[in-house]
Parts: structure tokens; C-alpha cells; sequence
């Protein structure tokens, strides 16, 4: 089973190779939009890349609840469960 | 016996007026900034009064005749793909072919939207192939801005005006590749227009419909479910990404574009077809009018290979790879 560190530490890949954000900048904490400068259509093609690497799915209406890092980690790890 | 069918000549008509991002930004309460970020659009092309969706067809049909070096009438069918020529009936194919000079070619119109004009490649090869028809012009044209909501902040920075035209014939060789297509209805909400004209005029304020996009749903379908059509289409084809000279897709978005190039791998030296910056997207014509500049400034050269894919309204899609002329 996956530990947050493995999720988030991915999550931050599929972030930089989406938007250019450097990986360490991708902390639980962090604001997509806010902190890290994600915007909706990179938010979209994380959220994709994201489905296919953790192999869950992440639906259109669920993506906008999926405010910070740390929520996305979360949700990937409920969704794995 | 005409075993093979390929594209003899393009042709493309852009409106004279080009809308700058800063003269909409202030009715949809948004930026230069933010609409090239989003979209890679810094202007589009907007038809005027003058420039009808029948009009710009001629221009660019002829271009392509022109290009092809074949005469109007060595034309047996007109095939137009458009959703935005606001008088249902006729087909605007009719009167089309006949300023053209075309009659009494076959013409009627198609259609699948944005996917039009490689759903009408698709016809056209097949048509010359079976021998139904010896040279087929298609057409892709819009007139968006008659359909397009001018404060929506989904749409009105994308849509434009436009047409593009391929001359399609006899070849030796193969030409155009098997298409891969398809239609999903279940996502028939996402790209629409508002209300049906019969419900416009049951209401009291009659309000004139508009396209209607949501936005991320299809962003997510055709940046990533796209990808995997085009990726078919090579395979159709029997090419890999390495035989590839320029990848056209529908000029939806330049978002669209990158995410699609990033998912298929496309080496360096696979020309990129970016019209849209300058052109919007102009749905069933921007296939055609990408071919077009491309063609025009020398980025590729005859017997290129070049990969279409189309996709939009529908949701429908068509893709294939054609031979540049």
C-alpha cells in the first residue's frame, strides 16, 4: 500500500511534468491555484494523469473540490482503499 | 478503376477583420493575459456583413481549384461541413456549387461540427474511391460569431470566422488513410447550442441561441480520449509518430493542442499546426485553414504526411492522415 509521502511525492512528478512546477514546491499544504499556479485546464490534465499512474478515477465533479495538495493526496488514498 | 484517393489542392478564405484580445476583454471581465494562457488566441478573425458563410466558401473553393489545377466543372460533388449557415434549407452545398460554377454537381451539407470537414475527407475519399464521384470539394466553413453568446466567458474569446476548401481526387497512390470516427451521444450537453429554435420562439423574449461549451469536461475528453483516436488513426494507417510530418488538429484550443502533441510523443521535427493564435477556432473550417497556412508559408511540401483529427460538437470525431498536395 502506497504511504501519503509515495502519493504526494508522485503527485508532485505528474505536477511538474504538467505546469512546470518545481516538485518540492508541492507540499500537502499547498493551494493548487493559489500557491502553485495550476490552472483549471493543467488541473484537468493532472487530474488524468493522475487517474492512469494511481489507477482510480477522479470525476469531473470531484475536481473542483480538490482545492489543495493535500486534498488530492486524500482523495487518491480513499479512492485506492 | 481509381483504387486510391488523395487531397490535389487547398484553399482557404479569412475574414479581413482581425479582433485583437483587448477589444472583448472588457465585456467578458477578463485579460489579454488570461485568454492567451487559456487559449493561445491573441486575435481572431471576424466576418463582416459582406462575408457570408456561402461567400467565404467561394473564396476558399476556389483557392483550392486553383490550387488543385482542376476547373469548377470537373467538380461532382460539393460536400459542405458547417453548423453555422443560419437558413436550414436548402443546403448552403447548392448554392455554393452554383456560384461556383459546379452544377449539376451532387452537393449537400454535413453535419458533425468541428468534425465536419474530416468527416467530409472521409465521404469525399470513399465517394472517389467507389467511383461515385471523380473530384469531390470540401468544404469547411463557419460563421461563429453569428452563434456565439458576445458576453460568454466560455466561448466568445474562442469562436471565429472562416472557411477552408479541399479539392479531393483520383490517385495512383494512397492518399487518405482509412478515417477513424465516431459520435458520443451520451455527451451530446457539452458542446450545444443553447436552446432549440422552436423553444425560442415558444418563449416571449426570443432569445437568439448561442454555443454553449463546458469547458474543462471537454478539455479533459479531447486532450486525453482524442489523443487515443489519433493514436488509431496512425495505426489505420499503418504509420508511427517517426513517419509523421505535421500533426493538424482541429484549432479548438492551444491547450488542446499541446496536451494532445504531449500524449502521442510527437518527435521535434513533427510540424505543429498553431493557426488558431491568430485565426480562433472556427470549428469545421480550422482543419482545412491550418492545412492551409502550412502549405502557404512552406513548413511542409508536397507528399508530406500529415495527421488530421477533428473533434467537437457531437461529441464527434473523425481522424485520418492525408498526403499533403
Amino acid at each position: 500500500m502506497a504511504t501519503t509521502e509515495d502519493i504526494r511525492s508522485t503527485l508532485a512528478e505528474i505536477v511538474n511534468d504538467v505546469a512546470g512546477i518545481p516538485a518540492e514546491d508541492v507540499q500537502l499544504d499547498k493551494s493548487f491555484t493559489d500557491d502553485l499556479d495550476v490552472d483549471s485546464l493543467s488541473m484537468v490534465e493532472v487530474v488524468v494523469e493522475a487517474e492512469e499512474k494511481f489507477d482510480v478515477k477522479i470525476p469531473d465533479d470531484e475536481v473542483k473540490n480538490l482545492k489543495t495538495v493535500g486534498d488530492a493526496v486524500a482523495f487518491i488514498e480513499r479512492a485506492q482503499a | 478503376m481509381s483504387t486510391h484517393a488523395r487531397i490535389l489542392g487547398v484553399g482557404a478564405y479569412r475574414p479581413i477583420r482581425s479582433v485583437p484580445n483587448s477589444e472583448i476583454v472588457d465585456r467578458i471581465d477578463s485579460s489579454d493575459d488570461w485568454i492567451k494562457t487559456r487559449s493561445g488566441i491573441t486575435s481572431r478573425r471576424i466576418a463582416g456583413p459582406d462575408e457570408t458563410v456561402i461567400s467565404m466558401s467561394v473564396e476558399a473553393a476556389n483557392d483550392a481549384l486553383e490550387h488543385a489545377g482542376i476547373g469548377a466543372d470537373q467538380i461532382d460533388a460539393v460536400v459542405v461541413a458547417t453548423v453555422s449557415h443560419l437558413m436550414q434549407t436548402p443546403a448552403a452545398a447548392a448554392m455554393i456549387s452554383h456560384q461556383l460554377g459546379a452544377t449539376p454537381a451532387a452537393a449537400f451539407d454535413v453535419s458533425a461540427a468541428c468534425a465536419g470537414f474530416c468527416y467530409g475527407i472521409a465521404l469525399a475519399s470513399d465517394m472517389v474511391k467507389g467511383e461515385s464521384a471523380g473530384h469531390v470539394l470540401v468544404i469547411g466553413v463557419e460563421k461563429l460569431s453569428d452563434i456565439t453568446n458576445p458576453v460568454d466567458r466560455g466561448t466568445a474569446f474562442i469562436f471565429a470566422d472562416g472557411a477552408g476548401a479541399a479539392v479531393v481526387g483520383p490517385s495512383e497512390e494512397p492518399g487518405i488513410s482509412p478515417v477513424v470516427w465516431g459520435a458520443d451521444g451520451e455527451q451530446y450537453d457539452l458542446i450545444r447550442q443553447t436552446v432549440a429554435w422552436d423553444d425560442v420562439f415558444a418563449t416571449p423574449d426570443k432569445e437568439w441561441p448561442a454555443l454553449q461549451m463546458q469547458g474543462s469536461a471537454v478539455f479533459r475528453w479531447a486532450s486525453f480520449a482524442m489523443a487515443k483516436v489519433a493514436q488509431q488513426a496512425l495505426a489505420a494507417a499503418e504509420l508511427s509518430v517517426d513517419d509523421l510530418d505535421a500533426f493538424i488538429p482541429h484549432q479548438a484550443n492551444m491547450r488542446i493542442t499541446d496536451a494532445m502533441a504531449r500524449t502521442l510523443k510527437l518527435p521535434e521535427r513533427v510540424v505543429i499546426a498553431r493557426d488558431i493564435a491568430e485565426q480562433g477556432n472556427t470549428s469545421a473550417a480550422s482543419v482545412p485553414l491550418a492545412m492551409h497556412r502550412l502549405i502557404d508559408e512552406g513548413q511542409v511540401k508536397p507528399g508530406d504526411k500529415a495527421l488530421l483529427i477533428a473533434f467537437g460538437a457531437g461529441l464527434a470525431y473523425a481522424a485520418q492522415v492525408v498526403t499533403i498536395p
